[in-house]
């Protein structure tokens, strides 16, 4: 059950894009047409799955003060939290690489279709971001990690996929010169946050 | 040379903004624009680690092999984003835990990896610690001008000094909340655009 509210409530409530602005670069640049959008949010929802338990293992066990207990007990109050930043970072980038590399042996259809944007993702603040707020939550186990992972990655891809169709259809708007592009943009993610605010206080 | 170099320092501000013209680095920083202190304690790290880096790069970038340029970056960068949030931890604890994952996402910030790419890596280190300092800056009003709006009509209040407030002003909650954020910075782009036509797109 908690899993299930959790999940739910990482999708809608602290939506990635929404709640916290993460990721808005890409999320601005690749929202043009629904077909790249879903290739893209296809990849967030991949990466984050794969990085977020594993920053998640190596917090646990290296990073946080007192996890290197395990080496033995002199090791009680090291305390390595201050390379927190570099080691997500390191871990992402390298992820990303195997995960690219893995693609494009086994999947090379699913590769071509994603492009330029897998490589793109090591420095798309959401899957950096992700990992920070599993720092900040002090999840439980590496399930609830998982889940939150997942949960986000799907947050996510549901909002370029529908910002990606808004936008498709404001093509045959008329819009004024010169909010044309990015400045309708953002008042329609605005817009849109807005709605996403009615899921403030879901509990399940 | 001297002209050039206050080009370099003047166009990020306005004409080359990163956030309305190159639309760079939007991503997390938004968020920390609910109050003018948080907005300048990020605007001024931003700047920092923009300028540090882009130095360092510049300094490096005749021994940094070019298939592993984007790793090293990250790392410098990494590095200089490690110092400043030591430094916030120890000097000013408050607003480093109100500021939380957001100071850490400056690594992922587009604007340093975009200038260190665009411009440090083939110029000398004097105008590239130019360059990312005013790159920084450019980034950093955009940031301030934004949190000045939330502030005044969201709380009627500037650096936490009633000002609103103290006119019998009734908060607009709206504009506490995320959405409000992109929603002025849409504004700010249309105002900048109506100004400068050629910025508009077809």
């Amino acid at each position: 059950m908690e899993y299930i509210s959790l999940f739910v409530k990482s999708i809608f409530v602290d939506n990635m894009i929404f709640a916290y602005f993460l990721g808005m670069c890409s999320y601005l640049a690749v929202s043009k047409n629904v077909k790249t959008a879903n290739g893209l949010g296809a990849a967030v929802i991949f990466v984050l799955a794969v990085t977020l338990p594993i920053n998640y293992l190596l917090y646990t066990y290296v990073l946080k003060p007192g996890a290197l207990l395990w080496l033995g007990e002199g090791f009680a109050d090291v305390n390595l939290s201050f390379l927190s930043f570099i080691v997500f970072i390191a871990t992402i980038a390298a992820i990303v690489q195997i995960v690219e590399m893995v693609v494009e042996k086994f999947a090379p259809s699913l590769y071509s279709s994603l492009g330029i944007f897998l490589p793109l993702i090591a420095v798309n603040c959401s899957i950096l971001g992700g990992s920070l707020f599993m720092q900040n939550k002090d999840f439980a186990g590496i399930g609830e990690s998982f889940t939150y992972a997942l949960g986000s990655g799907i947050g996510w891809w549901l909002a370029i996929v529908a910002l990606a169709a808004i936008r498709e259809k404001m093509a045959y708007a008329h819009v004024p010169a010169p909010l044309k592009g990015l400045g309708i943009t953002f008042i329609t993610v605005g817009l849109m946050g807005m709605a996403f605010m009615t899921f403030m206080g879901i509990s399940l | 040379m001297d002209a050039k170099l206050k080009e370099t320092i003047l166009n990020p501000i306005f004409k080359g903004n990163p956030i309305t013209v190159l639309v760079l680095g939007i991503c997390s920083s938004l968020a920390v624009t609910v109050e003018m202190k948080g907005a300048c304690v990020m605007a001024l790290s931003v700047i920092l680690v923009t300028g540090l880096s882009s130095l360092v790069c510049s300094l490096l970038r005749k021994t940094i092999p070019n298939r592993v340029r984007i790793i090293i970056q990250l790392v410098v960068v990494a590095l200089m984003v490690i110092l400043v949030d030591q430094f916030l931890k120890a000097y000013a604890y408050g607003i480093d835990k109100q500021l939380s994952v957001y100071i850490g996402l400056i690594i992922t910030n587009c604007i340093v990896m975009g200038r260190i790419e665009a411009f440090a890596l083939s110029n000398k280190p004097l105008p590239s610690l130019l360059d990312g300092l005013a790159n920084g800056a450019g980034y950093g009003l955009i940031l301030i001008v934004v949190a000045f709006f939330r502030e005044l009509l969201g709380s009627g209040t500037l650096f936490g000094l009633p000002v609103l407030s103290a006119l019998g002003y009734t908060n607009n909650g709206l504009v506490i909340l995320p959405p409000m954020a992109l929603i002025i910075l849409g504004c700010i782009v249309w105002i900048q655009r109506a100004i400068q036509k050629d910025l508009q797109e077809k």
